[in-house]
């Protein structure tokens, strides 16, 4: 096991160098430099501070120099200094990460404690009508466009009914409340996030579950617990959910990428202060460091989600042996 | 043909035609401009059907114009994956060895990488336009299709006829795109069905977030964008074009689970 964990997490590093060489690359390719972006329709910029900017960020250098001397730098967890405002790079991701680790795993609870349970009861009561509106709102959770959704709850849930807020983490006064007004003000500013963020997770895990638990239900297992005798809620819980719930948790892993993809859309609609949005803007800012290290951090954490889903799995599967793979 | 596929058939049919004919169907000029306080922001009438935008343009008809947006980059986009996954996969499940193990390292990578700041990343900085946008969701959204034509290649290269094929003499080349590949077609055909949905919907995402297809040109992303802005005012900028993005894509995944009922019955889910 512990040998297994110490291989997959080795194998995060040349993950890792590939995604950030291809990025790299990507944004080198790219007509127009930061430096014109910055200075392009200024005349009072000479062309030797444009010179000096470039100079003090390596943009002059050969992109192959220049990725060499960010894998340096990156070995020590150092990702330079923003083009904008010239923050360490690092500083400013770590500013932003607790409230996208925040949303996202807020947002993973509640699509675990609500997807399950309906693809639960869909599975036990097949072809009634809950499982007819829930097959609906999943073939609509499927195809529905979740950046409009989020517009959605802003227009009826914000600014129509005025029950939630529609931006950011809360207001300024945030550091001025005691303990448990703030946690509640902080609630109180998920609840639209989440709810856009977990929706298209939530239908598909839902009908994994769905799928998972009619599979289980037809094994011969079941039949037999059924002919010992052993009461109904005895062989739903025990002898149905437990293997059926066991393919769920690698699913978690999958959902990671979707999630963090999503952040850089949901993060930027609803003003919420993360890393989400901050790649955004870095993108839109032609701010190079930034992107790189939104991008590899991005990467790196989806990495780590399904690597925690991998070991889950063989937690709860005592089946699963990692060891004669292959 | 079950009554979902036939309702998704319908819909994209419509679609279509209204893309193909959009000069025809179109009540206004999508590109007219009419700056009068009385003609902006106006809300679906006799005359405008969805209404007026910001900038007094006919709502109807920038949705009828951005239909030819969402098909076009829908399909181009998938026919490139299903060119890139076939041709990989194909490769990879009939060689195996290291050709494999390369193909498949780079689906993982695909499969870790969230891939929507790649794309967002890659349009940024190679110029936001509708050849860039089908070209990156193209070359992103291949993984899937790869492992599934891999997998169906490595079961049916140990198949008799792949053998009497090979002791004819013919070349791999063919072997593998006139023999194997069409019985391997099936499930590639709902699979790709399924993106040319999610194909829409990324496009749809990055047009909102100005990534896209660039205003004037109307799609459905964009004029959500308005909508976004006049959120408070104007809930017709918000809502056609959103429903317009959830029927067709919805429509495609119901054509997609029809056909998997239809090519492959073993697929089919329990009832």
């Amino acid at each position: 096991m512990l040998r297994f964990i110490i291989k997959r997490l080795l194998l995060i590093i040349p993950m890792l160098i590939g995604i950030s060489f291809i990025m790299f690359v990507i944004m080198h390719l790219a007509p127009g430099d930061p430096a014109s972006m910055r200075y392009g329709l200024n005349p009072e910029v000479s062309e030797s501070a444009r010179a000096d900017f470039s100079r003090m960020y390596d943009l002059d250098k050969p992109v192959m120099v220049q990725y060499a001397l960010w894998m340096k730098r990156f070995l020590f967890l150092d990702f330079g200094r923003s083009l904008i405002d010239d923050r360490r790079v690092i500083s400013k991701i770590l500013s932003r990460l607790p409230a996208t680790i925040l949303l996202q795993a807020v947002s993973l609870l509640v699509i675990f404690f609500v997807a399950i349970p309906i693809g639960i009861v869909s599975a036990m009561r097949r072809n009634s009508i809950f499982d007819r509106v829930m097959t609906i709102l999943v073939f609509a959770g499927y195809a529905m466009p979740t950046f409009w959704l989020a517009l959605l709850l802003i227009l009826v849930f914000g600014l129509r009914l005025q029950w939630f807020p529609i931006s950011g983490m809360g207001p300024w006064y945030t550091a001025y409340l005691d303990g448990f007004a703030r946690a509640r003000d902080l609630i109180w500013h998920l609840v639209l996030p989440v709810a856009a963020t977990a929706f298209g997770a939530l239908a598909a895990l839902s009908r994994y579950t769905r799928s998972s638990m009619i599979e289980a239900m037809g094994e011969n297992y079941v039949l037999t617990a059924r002919a010992k005798g052993l009461p109904e809620n005895r062989v739903i819980i025990v002898h149905i959910l437990r293997n059926a719930l066991l393919p769920i948790v690698t699913i978690m892993g999958l959902t990671l990428p979707g999630l963090i993809s999503g952040s850089f859309i949901f993060e930027t609609i609803f003003a919420w202060p993360g890393m989400g949005r901050l790649g955004y803007e870095a993108i839109m800012n032609y701010d190079y460091p930034v992107v790189m290290g939104v991008g590899v951090i991005a990467t790196f954490l989806t990495l780590l989600g399904i690597l925690l889903s991998d070991i889950m799995y063989a937690v709860v599967d005592p089946r699963i042996r990692f060891e004669g793979k292959k | 043909m079950n009554k979902r596929m036939i309702f998704g058939v319908t819909i994209i049919a419509i679609m279509a035609l209204t893309a193909v004919f959009a000069p025809f169907v179109a009540t206004h000029n999508p590109l007219a401009m009419d700056l009068s306080s009385e003609a902006r922001l106006q809300g679906p009438s006799a005359e405008h059907f969805f209404g007026t935008d910001n900038l007094g343009r006919d709502v109807f008809s920038r949705m009828v114009y951005g239909a030819r947006i969402s098909l076009s980059v829908g399909f181009i986009a998938v026919f490139i994956s299903l060119g890139i996954g076939v041709f990989l996969g194909g490769l990879s499940g009939y060689y195996g060895g290291w050709i494999d193990t390369i193909v498949m390292r780079i689906v993982e990578i695909m499969y870790c990488f969230p891939t929507f700041f790649l794309i967002m990343m890659v349009i940024t900085f190679l110029g936001p336009n509708i050849v860039n946008v089908m070209i990156v969701i193209g070359l992103t959204s291949w993984a899937g299709l790869c492992r599934l034509v891999r997998a169906e290649f490595l079961t049916l290269r140990e198949r008799d006829f792949v053998y009497s094929a090979r002791v004819q003499g013919v070349s791999d080349m063919r072997i593998i795109f006139r023999h194997i590949l069409p019985n391997a077609m099936a499930p590639v055909y709902v699979s790709a069905t399924l993106s040319v949905g999610s194909a829409i919907l990324v496009e749809s995402a990055l047009s909102f977030l100005g990534l896209g297809v660039q205003i004037p040109t109307p799609s459905w992303g964009n004029i959500l964008t308005v909508g976004k802005n006049y959120i408070d005012y104007a809930w017709w900028l918000t809502l056609s074009p959103g429903l317009a993005i959830l029927v067709t894509v919805l429509s495609f995944n119901l054509i997609g689970e029809g056909l998997r009922d239809v090519l492959d019955p073993k697929l089919r889910e329990r009832k």
